[in-house]
């Protein structure tokens, strides 16, 4: 497992307190699990994922990323209605380890209400709390 | 005690290696006030040939398939197992190992029930299948309850009333204390499921027939599949008397989602009804909701193939009380028991028992007709049928117990409209002498 | 013709120079897929003579016949005889399997299972042709409930987990009688995972207790959560550390006061038996594995048999058919209107159930007590040997079993899962690893009672060897094991592309 200062988080990123990362585009938000998740969970082998137009509200399990010994599941910091899935994870559940932040997104969705992630942590204080 | 092997002098010095000066001692965690004050009240403890004349004597006083012709199925066959079968099985390396947690040294195991998906699904016309579930009965109840969570909104399944009674009960046990409900389907007159009630029902998540039926009737597959496809439900089918697939279309050909099975026939004693083996079957796409264990080929690191169980983030040891199904014992032994025999009968000789056991019912059905006994139902069946018993067939049927006969079941305690009525099966193992010796017997 | 055997045959590569490894490596045979080594026209069952006419079915209703694979007898036995070789069993050698009690299935017990009236029985006999079996499993009905301190008991349920949802639905059963379902039930991090998913199964929401620091539950934890919206505690005593939860008549006390119920979960029930009853700690209901407790096989995954032991509130809400004994005749007594109904399709694991019979008529009371005393002395035998070798999480007097960790291990980069792997090639079967999840590299020994002193001091001596190979060459514990058929398998491919028949 990667020590802390090893894990990549990039700074243009939210970051919730169950390891979701989010990043906003106009109203679309893009949710995937950041470098700590997908390393404490190890090999992914199968996610879950939401159906296009399915409605969450925010706090709400959207699916599950599993390794061959662990199930995560997966909140949304926002509510609003799925806009997109990334299909390829079926195929290639390896992307959520190999690249969390770009290949390996898990949903875009459209968010009612964007100061719902008001209180995300930006990267400085994600890693003040993963410090503990 | 010859299975314990602890000589005076071990027991003395593993007490002082411990730290203990008795073996009484050993319990220091449990308070005095709870320990048992006298010993428990149990029989003398028996030699191994004492034991032998008790279960000879206990043994002696039932009714088996070496002492009585029973002319009974309705859940439980009486078929030939060839010698190997039970030879094979009780090899110590399969009988006494454990879930094969540790792959490197299970592997006869894992490529066993790997072997045994690939065959019932072959059987039966599915894509995957599990490593077994308990029964029919308890597999059926899993099956329901996959549909009633994918489909998230209903909380009702539709439930054949000629499905097994006493899977019904199952159905019933499981589903009401988690808030579901099942709807029973009527029978029609030709002995087959009543689809008609499903056009006024919106609010199902499936619908459940068993073929052939507890009447022994094959049910039209295909026109439930259709209702099915058109309320977008759950097509779910059991069945109890497994080698009538080996002449019947088989539930894939119907397009069926999922199958809830009894393997007993595929090898396995009866043994007063268990363990028998249940078979859960289903397409694809229902992979991970499965409940129960599923075995993956994959390879080693030295890049040899092998065997695995896997997908195991569905089972209750991970998923805790998320998991699917909270099934962790199966019943293996037996699943693997049926892979042998289903080797052992293969493509020739499966399709010759089952065509075997048709013929038999056949005589016996004309010979029970020639007796006054009446057939209900029109509808073909393969191996056991509904009968219409003449007047003081019932006395009848008693005086032939005596004479070592068991002449079919009384179906009335099921059906209280079905007065003397009686379900009767014939399977290979009768030869037409017993046959007309029943119809004599019954004269 | 040398190829050829090459091909077929993968001998050992390594000697054993250790004392204490006492696994070689013999001929191992690969073998084929059974459908692979099929011929068109082979069959290897004797068809029965057609001694009645031919009568087809309608052609619409039949099909052409399944592609089984078509063999030789030879080819069967060949086959499973192989596949058999792969596999390690209790008759192998050690299984010290923690949770699991992998003791001695003895044999006498498949030869009176195997009995003709027994094996060839059919469920819907009527009652005057089966009263043998009637009397059998009344008789060890009785047998149970005296051995767990209750007042009735069934043995419909297929297996421990089935046992568990079987008590569960006793409970929600009661609950509804008495007027009021509740919504929650108890369960302490320590428990079997099948615990929170059986009581799911019934709609009852887990609430999670930790155990104390010393292992066990305490009075305090389960009072701060028992309320009357729940609907009581699962509990499994000795727990999964293989500790006895000292306080569990306090802690029953607690929830009966709140008019909840206790259940046991009797999976560890092979360190008590006579010596505590679970009726006697205010245990409501209990379920009990024959197939751990009472010496039956495994069989690679099952059939087990869980039966459960209920106090005499409990008793009505049992799975129908009940046995009952009326001047020396057995009947089959369907009404009871507040039973949970049936749990199975006939009467339960019956011919699991003969071999259980078997067993307790042979051991008698003294000596089910004496299986309970001899597997703590093993138990506490091995902690006390290996307690300088391995980290022990909690240092008190354990049960039937004892749990270490891999902390003195990990400087070297060496994982529990490491040593589960090397000990095979030692010859013995790995403990149960990373359980109970409270533990952090769990390793959990169960030797059993049928164990010798000799095979114990092997181990520890496999053990001990283990852990000096942990600090001296940790390279060779991580590419375990060496004299497997298979090396480590690929999990994640298998779990990523699942293939799941030939």
């Amino acid at each position: 497992m990667k020590e802390l200062s090893e894990l990549n988080l990039p700074e243009n990123l939210k970051y919730s307190d169950d390891h979701e990362w989010a990043r906003v585009d106009g109203d679309v938000v893009t949710i995937g699990i950041d470098d700590y998740a997908q390393d404490q969970l190890g090999e992914v082998v199968f996610v879950e994922v939401p159906e296009i137009g399915d409605t969450f509200s925010k706090g709400d399990q959207f699916g599950t990323v599993e390794s061959v010994k662990a199930v995560s599941e997966i909140y949304t910091p926002v509510s609003g209605k799925i806009f997109a899935v990334n299909d390829s994870l079926a195929e290639a559940p390896e992307l959520i380890n190999n690249s969390p932040y770009e290949d390996g997104w898990i949903i875009k969705i459209k968010a009612d209400n964007l100061s719902e992630l008001d209180n995300l942590k930006d990267k400085a204080s994600y890693f003040q709390m993963l410090k503990g | 005690m010859r299975y314990l092997p602890h000589t005076d002098q071990d027991i003395k010095e593993m007490l002082a290696k411990t730290g203990y000066n008795s073996l009484d001692d050993l319990f220091p965690t449990i308070p005095k006030s709870y320990r048992v004050k006298k010993e428990m009240c149990l029989p003398q403890p028996l030699t191994e040939w004492e034991l032998n004349a008790h279960m000879a004597e206990l043994s002696s006083k039932n009714a088996s398939t070496s002492s009585h012709k029973v002319f009974i199925g309705a859940g439980s066959y009486p078929h030939h197992i060839p010698s190997i079968i039970p030879y094979l099985i009780s090899r110590s390396e399969f009988m006494t190992a454990y879930t094969p947690y540790q792959p490197e040294i299970s592997q006869g195991t894992l490529q066993g029930i790997y072997e045994f998906q690939t065959m019932i699904t072959e059987l039966l016309g599915t894509e995957v299948a599990t490593a077994s579930h308990y029964d029919c009965g308890t597999a059926l109840s899993e099956a329901l309850m996959i549909a009633l969570r994918k489909k998230k909104k209903q909380n009702k399944v539709a439930i054949s009333s000629l499905v097994h009674p006493h899977h019904r009960q199952i159905v019933k046990t499981y589903l009401e204390p988690a808030g579901y409900q099942m709807v029973e389907l009527p029978s029609k007159p030709d002995g087959t499921t009543d689809l008609s009630p499903l056009d006024t029902m919106d609010d199902i998540a499936a619908v459940a027939v068993q073929s052939p039926n507890f009447f022994g009737c094959i049910e039209n597959l295909g026109k439930v599949k259709e209702i099915a496809t058109k309320k977008n439900i759950f097509f779910i089918t059991s069945f109890t008397e497994v080698l009538a697939y080996g002449l019947l279309k088989n539930p894939g050909h119907f397009g069926v989602d999922i199958v809830a099975g009894e393997g007993q026939s595929l090898g396995i004693a009866q043994s007063f009804g268990g363990p028998g083996l249940g078979i859960m079957t289903s397409s694809k796409q229902y992979v991970r909701d499965l409940p129960g264990r599923l075995v993956g080929r994959t390879k080693d690191r030295r890049g040899e193939d092998g065997f695995v169980l896997t997908l195991s983030t569905r089972e209750q040891h991970i998923k805790r009380e998320k998991a699917s199904s909270n099934i962790c014992s199966n019943n293996g032994l037996n699943a693997m028991t049926a892979a042998m025999y289903m080797a052992t009968l293969g493509k020739i000789g499966i399709r010759k028992i089952a065509q075997t056991n048709h013929d038999k019912a056949m005589f016996l059905k004309t010979k029970l007709e020639e007796t006054g006994f009446k057939v209900p139902f029109a509808t073909p069946f393969f191996n056991e049928f509904v009968v219409k018993a003449p007047d003081g067939f019932e006395a009848k049927r008693e005086s032939v117990k005596k004479r070592g006969i068991v002449a079919g079941l009384a179906i009335e305690k099921y059906y209280p409209t079905l007065k003397n009525h009686y379900l009767f099966c014939a399977t290979e193992v009768f030869s037409k002498d017993d046959i007309e010796m029943l119809a004599r017997e019954l004269k | 013709m040398e190829e050829h055997i090459a091909n077929t045959c993968r001998g050992g590569v390594q000697k054993c120079h250790n004392a204490h490894q006492t696994a070689t490596s013999g001929l191992i045979f690969k073998e084929s897929f059974l459908w692979e080594k099929s011929r068109e026209g082979r069959c290897a069952v004797s068809i029965p003579a057609q001694d009645v006419e031919e009568s087809l079915l309608d052609p619409e209703l039949t099909s052409d016949p399944p592609e089984l694979p078509q063999l030789s007898e030879m080819d069967v036995v060949r086959h499973y005889t192989r596949l058999s070789q792969w596999n390690f069993g209790v008759d192998s050698g050690m299984y010290p399997l923690g949770s699991c009690t992998m003791k001695y299935n003895p044999k006498t017990n498949e030869v009176q299972a195997a009995r003709p009236g027994f094996a060839g029985a059919h469920p819907l006999l009527d009652e005057d042709l089966c009263q043998g079996a009637l009397e059998m499993i009344y008789n060890l009905e009785q047998y149970l409930a005296e051995i767990t301190g209750m007042e009735a008991v069934t043995l419909q349920p297929a297996a421990g987990a089935h046992g568990e949802l079987a008590g569960m639905l006793a409970i929600h059963a009661y609950h509804a009688k008495m007027g009021h379902q509740r919504s929650k039930i108890i369960i302490p991090d320590t428990a079997h995972g099948t615990n929170p998913a059986s009581a799911t199964l019934c709609g009852y929401e887990s609430i999670n207790i930790h155990s104390g620091e010393d292992g066990i539950l305490t009075p305090e934890a389960v009072a701060a959560v028992m309320d009357e919206e729940t609907a009581g505690i699962m509990i499994t005593n000795p727990n999964t550390l293989g500790l006895f939860e000292e306080n569990i008549k306090e802690i029953a006390d607690i929830v009966h006061a709140k008019g909840g119920l206790v259940y046991g979960d009797g999976a560890n029930m092979n360190a008590i038996m006579g010596i505590v009853k679970p009726g006697d700690l205010g245990i409501d209901v209990i379920h009990l594995n024959l197939h751990k407790t009472f010496s039956t096989p495994h069989g690679g995954g099952g059939p087990g048999s869980g039966p459960i032991a209920v106090v005499k509130a409990l008793e009505p809400f049992l799975p129908v058919p009940r046995v009952q004994k009326k001047d020396d005749r057995y009947t089959l007594v369907y009404d009871k209107p507040d039973s949970m109904g049936r749990m199975l399709t006939f009467h339960g694991h019956f011919g699991i159930m003969v071999r259980a019979y078997s067993y307790i008529l042979t051991m008698g009371a003294k000596g089910l007590t004496d299986v309970s005393k001899l597997a703590v002395l093993n138990a506490n035998y091995i902690k006390e040997c290996l307690r300088e070798d391995l980290h022990l999480p909690y240092d008190r007097p354990c049960m039937h079993e004892c749990v270490f960790t891999d902390k003195f291990q990990a400087d070297n980069g060496v994982s529990t899962l490491d040593m589960a792997k090397r000990i095979m090639d030692y010859g013995f079967h790995p403990p149960t690893v990373y359980f109970p999840l409270v533990v952090h590299g769990a390793i959990m020994i169960e030797p059993t009672e049928t164990e010798s002193k000799e095979t114990i001091d092997q181990f520890i001596g496999a053990f001990k060897s283990i852990v000096q190979e942990a600090k001296e060459n940790p390279e060779i514990l991580k590419s375990a094991p060496h004299l497997a058929k298979l090396s480590r398998l690929d999990e994640v491919s298998a779990a990523r592309k699942p293939v799941l028949r030939g």
